[in-house]
């Protein structure tokens, strides 16, 4: 039975992935699960140097999901390369580093200084929507995916993902604009802008008045755009959006996903990532499934 | 060791007004737990997803059971409220990392907890030995009273003047002419703030237990950060993370 997947180039020994800000470098949760049963660790977004991140409250639970603006919170990329890089080498687990910035500068700065370090992938993220500058200011303009992107494969001696925000009119059009620009690889969905209101306190529950939804609630939303990309672009797409099981990811590889990510969902089952690769082959082995790949984007 | 365990609920009672004590049954969380840590509750219902941090209120680690002391906050808590002897929770846990005994030993120590901070002091009481002076502060309704009388030299204050000195447990302090060599105290933020003030003018380290809303409770997500005056060791700005660095700080590392 074959689960490993491609992506790039890169050989992931099965389709499970994390999401980025939600399993840190991996360190914390891997009191939990053995992170060498995973396709790969997605690491929290570093920029060139420590950002404070947002005031608090930075969470709120909201109906089948939770809203965050933690705001990139980060130690800065020499002190990720330092401690964080060598941690995740002890694992036999491909380790991709998501990237943030303010400025195309500050991406290309993180982007250069990771071509010496051992990384497999590059996940850029051009849509977080808690931060002001950068993240989502490159996310929603296809003409400007398509040029961070450029710019960024000067610089990357690693494949490069970008992550797509679902918080657009048309999600296919900032994947063809990605892909244009020369994205290896697609991923999506970032989260979805929402708010909530303290109606005791009279207050918005979270400091940043709007946060990035995400958890069950929103897969089928993930889903749907899953499958709108892959059918409008050509390089591999890790789906993500609210898996909180094998089903889920089957979900989404069905629909077109080579990879998946596990975000939310670790937060309310620290177990959730081990649980979906091994969910995964059960259903391989119930639906007498050879070569995982066959599944990806089966359904059309 | 930290685990995600389904537990058994033992008992459940209602002490106060809103307020419920719960003992429950674990495998491995109690062996491992120390006063001051917390516990995070998994709800039953999809639509509630994050786990609800609560503290320890007292740990029986020979018989692996786990007392928390809460209060219905909100629908999460209220479900909680309304489980049984027998019925199943799932538990994170131990989250934290708890009251320094060890800073106490042989020395003068006040445990001070304000309304729903006050639970957590009972097994760092109990821990620490019976010439603990307790102070308590409650809104008007007491509740723990007459176990933490039987723990320490106890001392109430209530807002209402119902019972004990009349004001907040810094009121108690005053009144009762209370010193010690070393504070612990968990409470609302406005109290934590006076007991760093009283800790300063008097030269007294305070321990203190922070609060602030989580998701993963194990130091991953990056939600619950307090603003710390030296750089963290995590991040390398001045954000601790209240359920992996604390939730217990020395008063001089936190702004508050």
């Amino acid at each position: 039975m074959k689960t490993s997947v491609n992506l790039a180039g890169v050989e992931l020994k099965n389709p499970v992935m994390t999401a980025s800000g939600t399993f840190g470098s991996g360190a914390e949760y891997s009191e939990f699960v053995d992170l060498k049963e995973l396709g790969a660790v997605v690491t929290k977004g570093v920029a060139n140097v420590p950002w404070p991140g947002n005031p608090t409250p930075r969470i709120a639970e909201v109906y089948g999901g939770m809203l965050n603006a933690i705001g990139l919170q980060n130690p800065g990329i020499d002190v990720f390369c330092e401690r964080d890089i060598p941690f995740l080498k002890q694992f036999d687990t491909k380790i991709v580093v998501n990237v943030c910035g303010r400025t195309t500068e500050d991406y290309c700065e993180v982007v250069e200084r990771l071509t010496s370090e051992p990384v497999d992938l590059l996940e850029i993220n051009i849509s977080c929507p808690n931060v002001k500058e950068g993240g989502i200011a490159f996310g929603q303009d296809p003409k400007a995916v398509e040029a961070i992107t450029r710019e960024v494969k000067k610089y990357a001696k690693q494949p490069i993902i970008m992550k797509l925000s679902p918080n657009v009119t048309d999600i296919t059009e900032m994947a063809r604009a990605a892909e244009a620009g020369g994205a290896d690889v697609l991923s999506l969905i970032n989260t979805l802008t929402g708010m909530k209101i303290d109606i005791e306190r009279q207050k918005f529950a979270i400091a940043n008045k709007t946060g990035g939804m995400s958890g069950p609630a929103v897969k089928p939303i993930a889903v749907r755009m899953v499958y709108q990309v892959a059918q409008a672009v050509k390089v591999p797409i890790i789906g993500m959006g609210g898996i909180a099981s094998a089903e889920d990811a089957l979900e989404f590889i069905l629909a077109g996903a080579t990879a998946v990510s596990i975000g939310t969902a670790n937060f309310f089952n620290p177990y959730a990532t081990v649980e979906t690769v091994r969910g995964i082959e059960e259903y391989m082995r119930r639906h007498k499934v050879d070569d995982i790949n066959s599944l990806i984007g089966a359904v059309r | 060791m930290k685990i995600k365990e389904c537990c058994t609920v033992e008992s459940q009672e209602c002490i106060a007004k809103g307020i419920y004590s719960m003992w429950i049954s674990t495998k491995v969380i109690a062996k491992e737990a120390k006063a001051g840590q917390f516990i995070s509750l998994f709800s039953k219902d999809g639509s509630r997803l994050l786990p609800r941090p609560i503290s320890l209120c007292e740990i029986d680690r020979e018989g692996g059971r786990l007392r928390i002391v809460y209060r219905v906050a909100g629908a999460g808590t209220e479900e909680f409220s309304h489980l049984k002897a027998g019925d199943e929770v799932d538990i994170l846990g131990p989250l934290g990392n708890g009251f320094p005994i060890e800073e106490g030993k042989g020395k003068r120590v006040m445990l001070m907890g304000g309304g729903i901070g006050v639970p957590p002091m009972l097994q760092t009481a109990k821990d620490l030995g019976t010439d603990t002076i307790i102070c308590c502060g409650y809104r008007d309704e007491l509740f723990l009273n007459e176990e933490f009388a039987a723990a320490g030299d106890l001392h109430i204050a209530t807002e209402d003047g119902s019972a004990g000195v009349k004001g907040n447990v810094m009121d108690a302090v005053r009144e009762d002419h209370l010193e010690a060599d070393v504070i612990f105290a968990c409470g609302p933020a406005p109290m934590l703030r006076a007991i760093k003030a009283y800790g300063l003018e008097k030269g007294i380290p305070c321990w203190i237990s922070m609060e602030e809303k989580m998701a993963c409770g194990v130091g991953a997500c990056l939600a619950c950060v307090c603003q710390s005056t030296e750089v963290d060791g995590h991040s390398h700005v001045h954000n601790k993370r209240i359920c992996k660095d604390g939730p217990v700080f020395l008063s001089t590392e936190i702004e508050l």
